[in-house]
């Protein structure tokens, strides 16, 4: 079986591994997933799913459409809030406080645990704005901090030289891939210390996509990054730690390396192979 | 056949015969209401010919409106004398204008017993400021009762030195309407303001000799005022009174018209196509910019326009704020169940009540409930006679704008609904609260929308007269809403407007036939008026939509 799982993901994809071995035993915890169970009506989405997710590391979730990836994904930030009548048990633990504790405030939650969607969403403003948008809600209007702020976001994920020139004009006038690195950019100019990001380059053309990838790879140094994704490759390119989800339930968990080429679960290692189904 | 049913042709037909036929009847219309209409500012040319009917002779001087064939039965049955062998008749309807000399303005001439028509150049008329028109030939020019100059009309002397002495004599009774307008009006206002203030501290207890002294020593100055005035008008009216002239009508009979009373004089079977619209167009920017007279029935609509203008930026100033924050609330932050679906449907509902129950209520309920009880609060000075307790602006206003009301509601709820939901997620994922998220992202996008439904509801708001007459819309209103006096817009003031004003000089008038140009001239003031509104609305929403253009917009 192995020779098939190495003919679909060549080991020389795995650019990302860092010269010591991963090893999640001992790296440093970014945030737990206790026993979380979560109900969008009387459907059970996820099914006590346990988790530690390593910080300044890049975990990337996999898995077949409606595995709840995404949903678990959601839970990170309480975008699943949203949701009419979505129930959630469990907790969530992030520097030892579970974010679903009542006290939490959600909005400063979510300044800390930042999030990126499939689809490149700016806001109908100008570019310099968008990225603004984050420090003005938390009050911020000093003029020169602002342009500090979004020099450095934008130069962050290298945009800056793509539009200096035009900052002041339409968000919409960029195209698909800078508008995802916009987007990335207003999510960072923040400062939060997690990265959600919901299959980010689903809606971009190969070459975005690449630059996206890189991105990820610079963010890493400073953000704890969970990445959903439906690209095999693309798991195994920039991902440190990789989870594997079926059916609202956490299969298998490990580094990225491990969990493609060694997989554990028969379950794992048919969707790997592309005989899922 | 059985292919081309197929193919769907019969569809494509039948959709673009439906666009068809409503072009059809849209500029069918729209020519109508031209062609009507501004046909009424044309200098149409005057007809003399003698007229030979029931063994009476006559001479008769006239416009043609129109013409018109009926059978001959149809006449010898109303007691007309026709040959035997004739099956057709052709009648004309003339405007003889002279109303208070032959006490007819309109008559049908049978074709069959007219002389010659001719078209005497020294024919003039004149359009006067009571009875109406006058046609007839200028024969002496008199000041101060005695003849200056005689002539026929024809003679330049005489028709020059008229038109110079009729152009002072407008200008004095310009002068003259200026002071009784502005000035004695001001003066009113003032003294009005006086009895109100002592009515106030009288109400108060507060009406001490001082008070008294004061306000007797202001009603004096305003007094001494009105009085210099009054002087100024009667040595103006003394002036404007001094030439006349001397008019032969159609039967020779000689008339002399005081130059005061006309408004303004011309040949129309002397003047070049150059001068008729040269003549035209200045008719025609009288009509718009002047007063009415005669009960409507003559001279402008310029208060009807400017009270429509006027009622319309009140209501879309209610509405707007009304409407939208509704809108936020149904769609943003009401729990969604079967009591918002229920108030839903009753707000949807209210676009479907007939506009006459809008004006019913506004009536009972704005005016008389709300209106008494402001007075009561506000202006007891004013009492018996009310200020807001009676139909006026604010109310017409208020009236539509609840009218209205529906229309913004839905059109803000589908613009906000869709607003996608990624924008919207996207804001709270980077720490926007739910009001932060909503005022500064999606209540923008959704800006063009909020215009859709203004537009929508300036539409139906100008066009509205039914409710209108309940609640604050009058025939003739003695002053303009907006005036150089504090508080310089009177939302408590009786207002013109087009649409009632079509109604009244239509329906109401006693002179329906020289109504009946006034009536599409007027409808199409108002179809303009109601179009450059929305035009204006849509640039707006056009240039929003540009600023917060959105993916697949």
């Amino acid at each position: 079986m192995s020779t098939e799982t190495d003919s679909r993901i060549s080991s020389d994809l795995f650019t990302n591994q860092s010269q010591t071995p991963l090893d999640l035993d001992r790296e440093e915890i970014a945030l737990s997933v206790r026993d979380l169970d979560l109900f969008y009506g009387d459907t059970q989405a996820l099914k006590g799913v346990n988790m530690e997710l390593p910080h300044r590391r890049v975990t990337a979730f996999i898995g077949p459409s409606g595995c709840g990836k995404s949903t678990l994904l959601r839970c990170f930030n309480r975008m699943n809030d949203l949701v009419d009548n979505c129930r959630i048990y469990g907790g969530i633990y992030h520097h030892g406080e579970n974010i679903y504790d009542k006290r939490v405030d959600v909005a400063e939650l979510r300044r800390r645990i930042g999030m990126v969607f499939q689809k490149p969403n700016p806001f109908p403003k100008s570019i310099f704005e968008n990225v603004a948008y984050g420090l003005r809600i938390q009050g911020v209007n000093d003029k020169k901090v602002l342009s500090e702020v979004v020099e450095r976001s934008l130069r962050d994920v290298a945009l800056w030289d793509e539009v200096k020139d035009r900052l002041h004009t339409n968000a919409f006038g960029l195209s698909g891939g800078q508008q995802q690195r916009l987007v990335i950019a207003r999510a960072v100019a923040i400062e939060p210390e997690v990265l959600l990001l919901d299959e980010p380059t689903s809606a971009l053309d190969p070459i975005s996509t690449a630059k996206i990838e890189e991105l990820i790879e610079t963010l890493k140094q400073d953000y704890t990054i969970l990445i959903v994704t439906h690209n095999m490759q693309q798991a195994a390119r920039v991902s440190d730690y990789t989870a594997y989800m079926y059916l609202g339930e956490l299969i298998e968990f490990n580094d990225t390396q491990t969990l493609f080429v060694n997989p554990k679960e028969k379950a794992t290692e048919d969707y790997i192979t592309g005989r899922y189904g | 056949m059985n292919n081309w049913w197929k193919s769907g042709g019969p569809y494509i037909w039948l959709n673009a015969g439906a666009v068809s036929v409503s072009m059809v009847m849209v500029f069918g219309l729209i020519v109508l209401i031209v062609i009507r209409g501004m046909g009424n500012f044309w200098p149409h040319a005057i007809v003399q010919f003698d007229y030979q009917a029931n063994g009476q002779s006559e001479t008769v001087i006239g416009a043609l409106r129109k013409t018109e064939t009926l059978t001959a039965q149809a006449l010898r049955d109303a007691g007309v004398v026709l040959p035997e062998d004739q099956a057709l008749v052709t009648r004309h309807l003339f405007k003889l204008a002279n109303r208070d000399v032959t006490g007819r303005d309109f008559a049908y001439f049978i074709e069959n017993f007219m002389g010659e028509w001719s078209y005497p150049k020294a024919l003039t008329v004149f359009e006067r400021r009571q009875w109406g028109d006058f046609y007839g030939f200028p024969k002496a020019l008199l000041e101060r009762g005695e003849v200056i100059i005689e002539g026929d009309g024809l003679d330049d002397a005489l028709w020059a030195e008229f038109n110079a002495r009729l152009e002072r004599a407008n200008n004095l009774a310009e002068e003259i309407r200026h002071i009784e307008r502005h000035e004695i009006g001001a003066i009113n206002y003032q003294i009005e303001q006086i009895r109100l203030d002592k009515r106030r501290a009288e109400l108060k207890n507060e009406l001490t000799d001082a008070v008294l002294a004061e306000l007797d020593q202001r009603r004096e100055a305003l007094n001494a005022e009105y009085a210099q005035l009054q002087e100024r008008l009667n040595a103006l009216a003394s002036q404007v009174s001094r030439d006349a002239i001397v008019m032969e009508v159609a039967g020779g009979e000689e008339v002399t018209i005081a130059l005061q009373d006309i408004v303004k004089a011309w040949q129309p079977n002397n003047m070049s196509v150059m001068s008729k619209v040269g003549f035209y167009l200045s008719d025609f920017k009288d009509f718009i910019f002047g007063y009415p007279r005669e009960a409507n029935t003559e001279g402008g609509i310029f208060p009807a326009i400017f009270g429509t203008v006027t009622m319309v930026f009140v209501m879309s100033i209610i509405v707007t704020p009304f409407g939208v924050l509704a809108a936020i609330y149904l769609r943003e932050y009401a729990r969604q169940g079967p009591l918002l679906k229920v108030i839903r449907i009753s707000v949807y509902n209210l676009a479907g009540v007939p506009s006459i129950v809008f004006g019913v209520f506004g009536l009972g309920f704005f005016v008389y409930i709300v209106g008494g009880t402001i007075d009561q609060v506000f202006y007891p000075e004013a009492l018996p006679s009310p200020t807001f307790g009676s139909p006026g602006l604010f109310w017409a206003s208020l009236t539509l704008a609840l009218l209205t009301l529906p229309v913004v509601i839905v059109a803000t709820e589908e613009g906000l609904a869709r607003i996608p939901s990624t924008v919207r997620q996207g804001s709270l994922a980077l720490g926007a609260t739910k009001s932060e998220t909503l005022w500064k992202v999606v209540v923008p996008l959704a800006t063009p929308a909020m215009m859709t439904g203004l537009i929508l509801a300036i539409a139906r708001a100008a066009g509205e007269v039914a409710p209108l007459m309940l609640v604050g819309v009058v025939k003739l209103a003695p002053s303009l809403p907006i005036d150089g006096n504090f508080p310089y817009i009177h939302l408590d003031r009786q207002i013109m407007h087009l649409g009632f004003h079509i109604y009244d000089v239509g329906f109401q008038s006693p002179h329906a036939e020289a109504a009946e140009q006034l009536v599409y001239a007027t409808s199409l003031v108002l179809v303009v008026l109601i179009v450059g509104l929305n035009l204006t609305a849509i640039y707006i929403r056009n240039h929003l939509r540009e600023k917060y253009r959105a993916e697949g917009d």
